[in-house]
C-alpha cells in the first residue's frame, strides 16, 4: 500500500468485563478504498468495527487501550470530542433502524444537529443523498410520510443516505446486507463500490462471496487478532496463513 | 385422546366466562351507582347538579361543581409536578445510571409504591403544609392555611412517581441500542439523543403511563383528603382548599344520612367521579391510537 492509510489501528486491546476480546490489532485502512473485516461469528469484527467511532463506549465494562488515529488524530485521547469523531463516519448497521421521523427528516436529522437551520440547504440536501443512494424516484412524493413505512431494502438505503448527509469520510458497514433480500442486497453492494471514490468503506461481513465482489483489501481476524491482511484476491485466493485458508476453504466458521 | 379435548374446550370456556364476569363487573357497578343516585336526579337534573356550586344539604341544594373542580385541579397539579420529575428520573435510570447505581434505584422507586396512602397523607400534614403555609403561600397571598389543592396535588404527585416511573422505565428499556447508536454516529449527542429520538418513540408508551396515573390519581381518597382542606368551594387559586369528590363520598358516608337525599348525593358524587374517570380514558384511548397511527404513517 503506497497511500496514506485513513485508520491507523496501532496495539488496540478491547476488554468487555473479563473477556480480551481484541487481541493487539494493528492494522491500517487504506484510503478510498473497500475494505473487508471477516472472520467467524464472535471473533470480535464487530468489536473492531465500533471501535472505529467510540460506539464501544456505550458496552458496559469496556476497557479499551491503545491508539485508533483517523486523520492522525488519536479518537482514543481523553481530550477527543466524540461527537466530531462519530460525525466523520457514517454506521450502517446489520437491520436498518430509521429514525422515528419522516423520510425528510431522517436525513435532515444530522445536518439540522450541526447547525443546519436553512430550508433550501437542507431540501438540495435530502434530494442530493436521496439520489445518491437510489431513492429519490421511489420516495419524491412522500417525503413527509413515517420512513418506517418502506421496505426493509429502503430503510438500509435511507440509512445509508442519512449518514452520507453528515458529510462523512468513512463508511462503517456492520453485515449491513445481513437483513436483506437478494435484489436489495445487490443494490446496497453496487452503492459500496461506488461510493469508494470519495469515501473509505470499512465493512464486516460473514459473506466471502460478497466480501470478493465488493472489497479491494481484506482482513481476516480469528480469536480477537488479525491473522492476515492484504489485497483482496491474495488473500482469500492464496492466503498466507494455515486459518486463513482453512476459512476460506469453509473448514472453520 | 378424548378428555384431553375435552379438558382444552372447558378451559378456554372457562377463562372467556370469567373474563366476561370482570368486564360485566364495570357495567355492574355503573348501573348500580346510576340507579342509587337516581333519585336526586330526578329531583333536580344533571344540568343543575353538574353546574351548581351551592352546597347546603339541609336546604336540599346539591352542586357538584366544586368537587368536580377540586378533583381536576388536585389532579392537574399532580400531574403537572409529576411529570417532569418522572420522565427525568427515568431517563436517568435507563440512560445514565451504571450498573450498580441502578440496581439501586429501580428497587428503591419501586419501594415508594408500596407506601400505604395514609402515611403519605400524614408526611403532608407535617411536611407539606407548613411548608406551603409558611414559606412558598406568603411569596404569592396573603394568607393560607397550607391546607390547598397544591398540598394535595404534591402528596398526589408523590404518590403516583413511582408508578410513572416504572412504566416509563419499561417502555424506554424496550427502545433498542441500534436506533441511539444510529442517532449517535450521525455526531448527536447524549442529550439530543434523548430529545429527538428516544422520546419521541417512546411517546406513546408515555402517554399510556400518564393516562394510568391519572386515572388513580383521580381516585386517590386519603391522603388528598388529610392535606387539601375539605372546603365545598371552587378553588380559584392553588392555595385555595379545595374537596375533591373522592374526600366527599369518604368524609361523609355514612353519616349524616338522616338528611334527605344526601345518601344520594354521594352515590352521585361516586357517579361522577366514575364518569370522568370513563370518559378520560376513552378519550386518552382516541388520542393514543390516533397518535400511533400518526407514527407509521
Amino acid at each position: 500500500m503506497t497511500q496514506t492509510p485513513h485508520i491507523s489501528v496501532q496495539h488496540l486491546n478491547v476488554h468487555i468485563g473479563n473477556q480480551h476480546i481484541l487481541n493487539d490489532i494493528n492494522i491500517n485502512i487504506p484510503d478510498k478504498k473497500v475494505t473487508s473485516i471477516i472472520g467467524p461469528s464472535g471473533c470480535g469484527k464487530t468489536t473492531l468495527l465500533k471501535s472505529f467511532n467510540r460506539l464501544l463506549d456505550n458496552t458496559p465494562g469496556v476497557k479499551i487501550t491503545g491508539k485508533v488515529l483517523v486523520d492522525g488524530e488519536d479518537i482514543y485521547d481523553p481530550k477527543a470530542e466524540v461527537t466530531h469523531i462519530r460525525k466523520k463516519m457514517g454506521l450502517l448497521s446489520q437491520r436498518p433502524y430509521p429514525l422515528p421521523m419522516s423520510i425528510y427528516d431522517n436525513i435532515a436529522y444530522g445536518p439540522r444537529i450541526h447547525g443546519i437551520k436553512k430550508k433550501q440547504v437542507l431540501d438540495q440536501l435530502v434530494e442530493e443523498q436521496l439520489k445518491a443512494t437510489g431513492l429519490w424516484n421511489e420516495v419524491k412524493d412522500r417525503l413527509n410520510a413515517s420512513a418506517s413505512r418502506l421496505s426493509i431494502g429502503q430503510q438500509q438505503r435511507l440509512c445509508l443516505a442519512r449518514g452520507l448527509a453528515v458529510n462523512p469520510e468513512i463508511i462503517l458497514g456492520d453485515e449491513s446486507t445481513s437483513a436483506l433480500d437478494p435484489v436489495s442486497t445487490s443494490i446496497i453492494e453496487d452503492l459500496f463500490i461506488s461510493l469508494k471514490e470519495k469515501y473509505s468503506i470499512v465493512l464486516v461481513t460473514h459473506i466471502l462471496r460478497q466480501a470478493r465482489r465488493v472489497s479491494d483489501y481484506i482482513i481476516f481476524v480469528y480469536g480477537g487478532k488479525v491473522i492476515e491482511f492484504g489485497p483482496t484476491e491474495e488473500v482469500l485466493l492464496n492466503p498466507k496463513e494455515e486459518l486463513t485458508r482453512e476459512y476460506v476453504k469453509g473448514y472453520i466458521s | 385422546m378424548q378428555l384431553r379435548i375435552l379438558k382444552d374446550k372447558i378451559l378456554s370456556k372457562l377463562m372467556l366466562v370469567l373474563t366476561l364476569a370482570s368486564v360485566s363487573l364495570l357495567l355492574i357497578i355503573g348501573i348500580g351507582l346510576y340507579l342509587h343516585s337516581a333519585p336526586i336526579i330526578e329531583k333536580s337534573s344533571w344540568g343543575t347538579l353538574v353546574t351548581s356550586s351551592v352546597w347546603k344539604p339541609l336546604r336540599g341544594l346539591f352542586g357538584f361543581f366544586p368537587f368536580i373542580m377540586g378533583t381536576l385541579w388536585v389532579t392537574g397539579i399532580a400531574i403537572i409536578i409529576a411529570l417532569p420529575l418522572c420522565l427525568l428520573t427515568a431517563l436517568f435510570i435507563t440512560e445514565y445510571a451504571q450498573g450498580g447505581l441502578k440496581r439501586i434505584l429501580v428497587p428503591f422507586v419501586n419501594l415508594l409504591s408500596g407506601i400505604p396512602p395514609v402515611i403519605f397523607g400524614v408526611w403532608g400534614v407535617l411536611f407539606i403544609i407548613p411548608l406551603i403555609q409558611n414559606h412558598i403561600a406568603p411569596h404569592f397571598v396573603e394568607f393560607s392555611t397550607g391546607y390547598s389543592v397544591l398540598a394535595g396535588g404534591i402528596v398526589l404527585a408523590v404518590m403516583i412517581f413511582p408508578l410513572i416511573v416504572s412504566i416509563v422505565s419499561e417502555v424506554l428499556n424496550t427502545i433498542p441500542q441500534e436506533l441511539k447508536d444510529a442517532s449517535l454516529s450521525l455526531g448527536a449527542n447524549k442529550w439530543e439523543t434523548i430529545k429527538k429520538v428516544i422520546l419521541r418513540k417512546a411517546l406513546p408508551g408515555i402517554i399510556a403511563a400518564v393516562v394510568l396515573a391519572v386515572s388513580r390519581a383521580f381516585g386517590e381518597t386519603i391522603a388528598v383528603l388529610m392535606v387539601c382542606g375539605n372546603n365545598a368551594v371552587v378553588p380559584h387559586s392553588v392555595f385555595d382548599a379545595g374537596y375533591p369528590l373522592p374526600a366527599l363520598i369518604a368524609n361523609n358516608y355514612g353519616e349524616m344520612l338522616s338528611i334527605p337525599l344526601y345518601d344520594s348525593a354521594l352515590m352521585f358524587a361516586a357517579l361522577l367521579l366514575f364518569i370522568i374517570i370513563l370518559l378520560f380514558n376513552i378519550i386518552s384511548r382516541v388520542i393514543l391510537s390516533r397518535l400511533e397511527r400518526k407514527l407509521a404513517s
